[in-house]
């Protein structure tokens, strides 16, 4: 009766702070955000918000663009494939290796993932067109680095707007050099956020990499465990940190998506048993792609915290014989006395703390069982970028009366954790000193804040030490924000 | 000295913009104006009959060979021709690649940084036939062309067009001060057209500026590279343009702000001249074949 009383106020709480924050709106804006906010009812299908709708204007918003969400997170990661930024420096320029994807390879040699390729327009490359300059680029890739493996070609606004036709100079050099080399058409004006530009990225892989592979047999002997990861970018070692379970339960892993992953795992990917998701937000499209072409079943599993890694290693197993079944039996036990020992030795310090997410397609509600078994708890949660599908699969993690926010503005997230007063805000690095400003602990949960891996066993230690490290750190007893 | 004019000729593709343009600031040259021609046309044959030649440096060529445009000298692609008319062509890409809309932005551009107004009575800006982008439409914006002149016939296409540049116009008009300086009929020999540009010129709230008559002199002196004025000074038709000049001259600060109108009043209007039948709208769309059964 008291805990219902508690939901009750909260709900009651998050309505009265929703309604101050769009009183600061023009009509119109405050009437379209309106939809974005809410708390999420007990039983319900979704958490009742709208979502990948066009940001309004004259609101900072946390979303990117078409090109940030096919270069920087779906493209990027391919070790042994040179990415060329096509268009102006700017795009390249600052997004350079700022994803922390971990790759195993000798940069400049047979890796390029922390390099910058740019094709650097100029005034007369816009009004004269770049394609004769992209094919000089490749080349010039081809004599510098002639152990790269393909080329893709990301495509910045410019390249959309003069009309430059990449598609053609990709076939040309591809044929002339041998190798894969792939246009994709991720101008940033496109859609309303990166998530148009995972569907692209995805889109061009299908198009670009498995049709040239249709008909080739594997490279490899098949075996009846073959396994993918997909939609892991191997933040700070996430991919390493899940795929040793994988394998300890039996399963054989035969392509990363694309975090320390390369051209020939993409390629070889249509040969899996099964693909497994981890980031259905940006990978979901291709997934399903192989699924109706290739006939290769799909499911998604979570790797955060003991409870969720327990659930899919055993979902995962499902898919396979009592060999796999046994193995991931035997994994759980063998890793249950080390998640014991971070459940003893953090979970009373952080008992109890409130936290408040916004990051972007999948960690919403993918790390709340990590936060959970904690001891911890999440009283706000949204996505950059989410779609509906994403809210649905979310009412799974959160609990009733939970707030809301999708692509929420810089205005209402500092209001809301003014008002809500969290232990902890986990989002990206433009909202972190903001939030560590007013007084509360911050981490990104982009980038893990230069720590990780934070998937796995092994991640999950490093995750609680890292929220303990921030929440408790001494700092916030000396300091008195003096708003 | 008087201060500086910028007009430009607008009007739909082949009507004859460039002739007309020619001749009338060459003989606005001869009633000792200073003057520099703009071309903005990737084709870059504004100046030709000014110069004697086609293909002289154009300013994006140049840059695109020198590696960028700050590279460039105004000298280098500044040309003088007849009475010492100075002649500019913007440039651009071969059709289909780039955009040739920034093109004419940064050529623009570069001129004024590069002080190539300075010491002018008139600039000229010739623009390819469709205001198809923003880039075509740069001469009009704020601190460019004051005046706009559109050279039509009494061609439907041709007054479509004059109707469509009003609006581009219209758009600039109030944050701008663009106007409308007038209409140039370019005779075609079509029913009525003296009548009926003078009417449209109406409808747009402008005035004809003077209708050219179709002499065959004009085709004479384009196959020499020379402007009428130059190739046969004595002719009527050299006069029909210095007429032109001379209104051209006499029209500073009495351009308008247009009035464009919708398609369906600009076919009412061919139709009041009985250029255009009223037509059964049952027939709208039917081959001549399917009409006749």
């Amino acid at each position: 009766m008291s805990d219902n009383a508690g939901v009750e106020e909260v709900k009651a709480r998050n309505k009265e702070m929703i309604e101050e924050v769009l009183k600061a709106y023009p009509e119109k804006s405050a009437r379209k955000r309106a939809k974005h906010l809410g708390t999420h009812e007990e039983g319900k299908s979704d958490c009742g918000v709208k979502s990948n709708l066009k940001t309004i204007p004259g609101v900072m918003t946390i979303r990117g663009c078409a090109y940030a969400g096919s270069k920087g997170v779906v493209w990027g990661p391919i070790k042994d494939m040179v990415h060329i930024s096509h268009g102006p420096v700017g795009c390249g320029q600052y997004s350079w290796a700022s994803r922390r994807n971990y790759f195993v390879g000798t940069t400049g040699v047979d890796a390029f993932g922390t390099m910058q390729f740019t094709s650097d327009f100029q005034e007369n490359d816009i009004v004269f067109g770049a394609d004769k300059k992209l094919g000089k680029l490749i080349d010039e890739i081809e004599v510098l680095f002639p152990l790269n493996k393909g080329i893709s070609i990301q495509s910045e606004c410019p390249v959309g707007l003069i009309g430059d036709d990449i598609e053609s100079v990709s076939r040309a050099k591809g044929k002339q050099y041998g190798k894969t080399i792939v246009p994709v058409r991720c101008e940033g004006f496109r859609g309303i956020s990166q998530s148009l530009g995972h569907h692209i990225a995805n889109d061009a892989i299908r198009d670009w990499v498995f049709d040239k592979q249709t008909g080739k047999p594997a490279r490899f002997e098949s075996t009846p465990y073959d396994v993918t990861i997909i939609g892991d970018y191997n933040i700070g070692g996430d991919a390493w940190s899940s795929r040793i379970l994988l394998e300890e339960m039996g399963l054989r892993v035969i392509a990363q998506w694309s975090g320390d992953g390369t051209l020939a795992e993409l390629e070889s990917t249509p040969h899996a048993k099964l693909n497994l998701i981890h980031c259905y937000r940006s990978m979901n499209y291709i997934s399903r792609h192989m699924e109706e072409k290739y006939g290769i079943p799909w499911v998604e599993y979570n790797f955060f915290g003991p409870t969720k890694i327990v659930a899919s290693l055993r979902a995962i197993a499902e898919h396979f014989d009592d060999k796999i079944k046994e193995g991931a039996e035997r994994v759980i036990a063998k890793y249950q006395a080390l998640s014991d020992a971070i459940v003893a030795k953090y979970r009373p310090r952080l008992e109890g703390k409130k936290v408040m997410l916004f990051v972007g397609g999948l960690r919403p509600r993918h790390v709340i069982g990590a936060y959970e078994d904690l001891g911890m708890e999440i009283v706000g949660t949204g996505y950059e970028f989410g779609h509906n599908d994403d809210y649905q699969r979310t009412t799974q993690y959160v609990k009733d009366g939970t707030l809301i926010y999708d692509d929420v503005t810089s205005f209402e997230f500092e209001k809301f954790v003014e008002k809500v007063k969290p232990d902890l805000v986990g989002s990206g690095i433009k909202e972190k000193y903001i939030f560590q400003k007013m007084g509360v602990p911050f981490r990104q949960m982009h980038s893990w804040d230069y720590s990780g891996p934070y998937h796995g066993y092994d991640g999950f230690a490093v995750f609680a030490r890292d929220m303990d490290m921030a929440i408790n750190a001494p700092v916030w007893r000396m300091t008195k924000a003096p708003f | 000295m008087a201060k500086l004019r910028q007009i430009a000729f607008y009007g739909k593709g082949g009507i004859g913009k460039s002739t007309t343009s020619q001749n009338t600031l060459a003989a606005l040259a001869e009633m000792g104006q200073k003057i520099l021609i703009v071309g903005c046309d990737p084709k870059a044959d504004s100046t030709r009959l000014i110069l004697h030649a086609k293909a002289q440096n154009s300013i994006l060529s140049l840059a695109a060979e020198k590696g960028t445009i700050e590279d460039i000298e105004l000298e280098e692609v500044m040309k003088y021709g007849y009475q010492r008319i100075r002649c500019v062509e913007s440039g651009g890409p071969e059709p289909g690649v780039g955009c040739a809309g920034r093109g004419v932005i940064t050529a623009i551009n570069f001129l004024e940084e590069n002080g190539a107004y300075e010491n002018l009575d008139y600039v000229s800006y010739d623009v390819l036939g469709d205001v198809v982008c923003g880039g075509f439409a740069m001469p009009i914006r704020e601190n460019k062309a004051q005046e706009i002149y559109i050279v039509m016939s009494g061609e439907m296409m041709a007054m479509y067009a004059a109707n469509n540049i009003s609006k581009g116009i219209l758009k600039y008009a109030n944050s701008g001060g663009v106007r409308l300086g007038g209409l140039i009929c370019n005779e075609r020999q079509t029913d009525k057209e003296l009548e009926l540009a003078d009417n449209m010129a109406k409808k747009l709230g402008s005035k004809l500026i003077y209708f050219v008559p179709r002499d065959n002199v004009v085709q004479h002196a384009e196959l020499r590279r020379m402007t009428v004025i130059e190739y046969a000074p004595d002719s009527a038709q050299a006069q029909h343009y210095r007429n032109l000049a001379e209104k051209i001259h006499a029209n500073a600060g009495l351009g308008t702000i247009p009035t464009p109108i919708t398609m369906d009043e600009l076919e009412d209007m061919l139709m009041e001249h009985g250029i255009i039948k009223n037509i059964d709208e049952s027939l709208v769309g039917k081959k001549a074949a399917e009409a006749a059964a």
